[in-house]
């Protein structure tokens, strides 16, 4: 027992540990590992917001780079500004046959939607809510399997833990295109690239991006560089980096990824 | 000349310039304005006080406007003539059954019933004038002969004073011979009777039925028949339509949305009800809203399967909504809602299914919820259609609303954008900025060539915020229908990469520069 309450006291010790559990954690250092990896997930899965959180159809390209793996059911992933990327989620599940609704968003490209496999039959768009954004997404949410929202202001605590709670009941995925607080995720681009198009010549045809998802459990943030889309309309990893992490860390200026651990660390303090 | 069947006595009731009296009836106006209903750009039918000041059909409406300049001009609907004749077709049926509607405004009945319902042919077309006095016809003629044909010309010819006008039995070749002979209404026909110099309906029938029909087949023979008076048509009267409408009366009159719905929930119960106890289920219906001030609007809706009496509910309420406001008052007090089935289609072929309709139906309430919150306009759905332009390739249809397309998507569009397609559309186009070398401006000439190579351009209207410009492609000319003024556009398209990494489509109008999407 209390060797199970020192591990876990040490699980909160990050970096530099206390002289009195080091000889404890250097004699037991390899076969607690797997224990403290055991009780992490153990933690989190306390500290989540549903128990049994499944998890729904996901772009593998983008799903590896998730928390647990893909969209979860019942939560809230923010977005940054990105129309490609959000129909990219969004076209896996549409796939699959579950319903989508776009709240907010008058400038939605149908065209492009319908191009990466968003089936326009089960897709809803709701351009301008006005001030019932907050209801109307609830009442969305309901009946739609996932659900797009550009708030036009903030809303109270009060309100967004209701519509949590919603979206836990209902199983629901909200995509917030903007910061969320109490997201699960947050997901964002950068370092886009074009090709296909020239100093007057050609047409854009492909384009490569660097996805990078931070999380609200901390950690580093998990980035991976994709075809967003490719010539061919697919979403696809990049070939060369095939090892998202160790694409981060080479192809990353130090500067940059110091920034993004920045913005990560004071994302966690605003939540 | 041969006599086939017997030629049954015809009632013919003609209504002068049906189309006129129509619209009047549908949105009151004084009856001595000139009026002038226009189709295609021509004056279709014009009132009687319009003809006084030479408006007459066929002429172009800048020109009827500049005959009389108090002419009101409205549009002239062809499925108004039908549905306000259908009405008073409904009123003469209570009168005289057997009525067959030959088009708005013209009707024909076998007289004999009548004749002897009412102790001869005159009184018959006596008692119908008058009923048609009543309901606020003004002006309809009776004509009594041989065939409707004859009964028509009869009818036609009639005047003011003397509105019935019978032609005696067996009298009808004599009464139709100098009649014009345009009256066979066979333009083909009758310029090349004219050429032969024939001018009557007379000369025509003087010919031998033979040669007629020798010379011009079976029609040129069935047209020789009514100019002599031999009509032998019989008159098919009509089976009268099942009676499905709704109509609720307020008295006195409400002016709060909710009121009215209220008023009209029991009624779309007994509404739908009676659809289900005939095996129908409604998939379109028409709301008619009247108010206290006169002010009247129609509205079509349709479903995706089958109205319920909620949706009734629900679209009565959005049509006194109108586009935005939710909670506000209405301008005057509604005094009476009807509602018209306009299509309707065996229950069986809307049965829900055995396990349901799947998550289908629970979407519809949801969505339905939310139209109840934002109005009708608030939920939409997209759907590809054709077009150069991205606006024009994604039209959005209202939920519950069938989608009516203008443009085939399936057509191939040259000059449409190559894949992939933007994310971002704008609505609206949004004003920006594009320098050349030096900050100079940036035009494509007539021959389509570029003035100088984009190098920096600025994403809002104020030109702040200005980007270099990576890579670009353009101009792509779109030149499209130049003969329409209001729908012709000629632009050159661009796609340029900023240095950020964004992509975007310009759009150059003339020299004003703007952005059509964005892809991010």
């Amino acid at each position: 027992m209390s060797v199970a309450i020192d591990t876990i006291e040490h699980m909160f010790e990050y970096g530099d540990m206390a002289p009195a559990s080091a000889t404890l954690a250097a004699s037991s250092a390899v076969s607690s590992r797997p224990s403290v990896r055991e009780l992490q997930e153990r933690i989190r899965s306390m500290q989540a917001t549903k128990l049994d959180s499944r998890l729904i159809p996901t772009h593998p390209a983008i799903a590896g780079l998730l928390p647990g793996g893909g969209l979860k059911q019942g939560s809230t992933y923010s977005l940054d500004h990105s129309a490609t990327l959000m129909m990219a989620l969004l076209a896996a599940p549409s796939q699959a046959g579950s319903w989508c609704g776009v709240v907010g968003v008058p400038e939605f490209g149908a065209e492009a939607a319908s191009s990466f496999g968003v089936d326009l039959e089960r897709l809803v768009l709701v351009p301008n809510p006005g001030d019932q954004w907050l209801a109307v997404t609830a009442a969305i949410a309901d009946v739609m399997g996932v659900v797009v929202v550009r708030p036009p202001k903030r809303a109270s605590d009060g309100n967004l833990a209701r519509l949590a709670g919603r979206l836990r009941q209902r199983g629901s995925t909200l995509i917030v295109l903007g910061t969320w607080p109490q997201s699960e995720a947050m997901i964002s681009l950068s370092q886009s690239e074009w090709s296909g198009i020239g100093d007057g010549f050609g047409h854009l045809s492909a384009r490569q991006v660097t996805v990078t998802v931070s999380t609200r459990m901390g950690g580093r943030p998990r980035s991976a560089r994709l075809w967003l889309p490719d010539p061919e309309l697919q979403f696809a990893p990049v070939a060369i980096a095939s090892h998202p992490e160790r694409y981060g860390s080479e192809r990353h200026n130090p500067e940059r990824h110091d920034s993004e651990q920045q913005d990560s660390g004071s994302y966690l303090r605003a939540v | 000349m041969s006599t086939a069947a017997p030629i049954a006595r015809s009632l013919v009731l003609w209504v002068p310039d049906w189309p006129i009296t129509a619209s009047i009836r549908v949105s009151p106006l004084p009856a001595d304005v000139p009026l002038a209903l226009i189709d295609k750009g021509q004056v279709f039918a014009s009132s009687a006080a319009a003809r006084a000041e030479g408006v007459q059909r066929g002429l172009r409406v800048r020109e009827a406007q500049a005959r009389c300049t108090e002419l009101i001009v409205r549009p002239y609907e062809q499925q108004l003539d039908q549905r306000t004749f259908e009405t008073i077709v409904a009123e003469i049926e209570e009168l005289m059954p057997g009525v067959q509607l030959v088009r708005p405004g013209i009707c024909a009945i076998r007289s004999r019933g009548p004749a002897r319902y009412y102790g001869g042919e005159k009184p018959a077309g006596l008692a119908l004038v008058t009923l048609l006095d009543e309901l606020g016809v003004a002006g309809a003629c009776v004509g009594i002969a041989d065939g409707p044909f004859t009964a028509e010309q009869a009818a036609r010819t009639a005047t003011n004073s003397k509105r019935v006008r019978v032609v005696p039995a067996g009298d009808a070749a004599l009464f139709l011979r100098d009649l014009p002979i345009n009256l066979i209404e066979q333009p083909n026909l009758v310029v090349l009777l004219r050429r032969l110099g024939i001018s009557t309906l007379g000369e025509f029938a003087a010919l031998p039925a033979d040669d007629v029909l020798g010379r011009f087949g079976e029609l040129g023979a069935h047209l020789h028949a009514l100019s002599g008076g031999l009509d032998s048509r019989p008159i098919v009267h009509r089976i009268p339509p099942q009676e499905l409408d709704l109509a609720v009366a307020f008295e006195p009159a409400l002016d709060r949305v909710d009121q009215v719905t209220f008023g009209v929930r029991a009624a779309a119960d007994d509404f739908v009800q009676t659809l289900v106890a005939r095996h129908l289920v409604c998939t379109s219906l028409r709301v008619e809203i009247e108010t206290d001030l006169g002010d009247y609007s129609e509205r079509s809706w349709l479903h995706p399967r089958s109205f319920t009496a909620a949706d009734v509910v629900d679209r009565v309420r959005w049509q006194l909504q109108g586009s935005a406001e939710v909670d506000s008052g209405l301008r005057s007090g509604v005094t009476r809602v009807r509602i018209v089935p306009e299509s309707v289609d065996a229950i069986g072929n809307h049965e829900v299914g055995l396990f349901g309709a799947g998550p289908d139906e629970r979407v519809h309430n949801g969505l339905s919820r939310v139209q109840s919150m934002l109005g009708h306009d608030g939920v939409l759905v997209a759907v590809m259609s054709g077009g150069r332009t991205l606006a024009d390739r994604a039209t959005t249809v209202p939920w519950g609303d069938r989608p009516l397309l203008s443009h085939s998507p399936g057509e191939p569009w040259p000059g449409r954008l190559p894949a992939p397609f933007p994310g971002t559309v704008f609505p609206a186009p949004h004003p920006v900025h594009v320098f050349g070398p030096g900050g100079s401006s940036v035009g494509v000439s007539e021959r389509g060539v570029l003035s100088a190579r984009p190098v920096r351009f600025a994403s809002s209207a104020s030109g702040r915020e200005i980007r270099e410009i990576t890579a670009w492609a353009g101009p792509w000319p779109v030149a499209e229908r130049w003969w329409d003024a209001e729908v012709s556009r000629n632009i050159n398209r661009f796609q340029i990469v900023d240095d950020r990494g964004i992509a975007w489509l310009l759009v150059l109008d003339g020299e004003n520069w703007s952005a059509e999407a964005r892809y991010d």
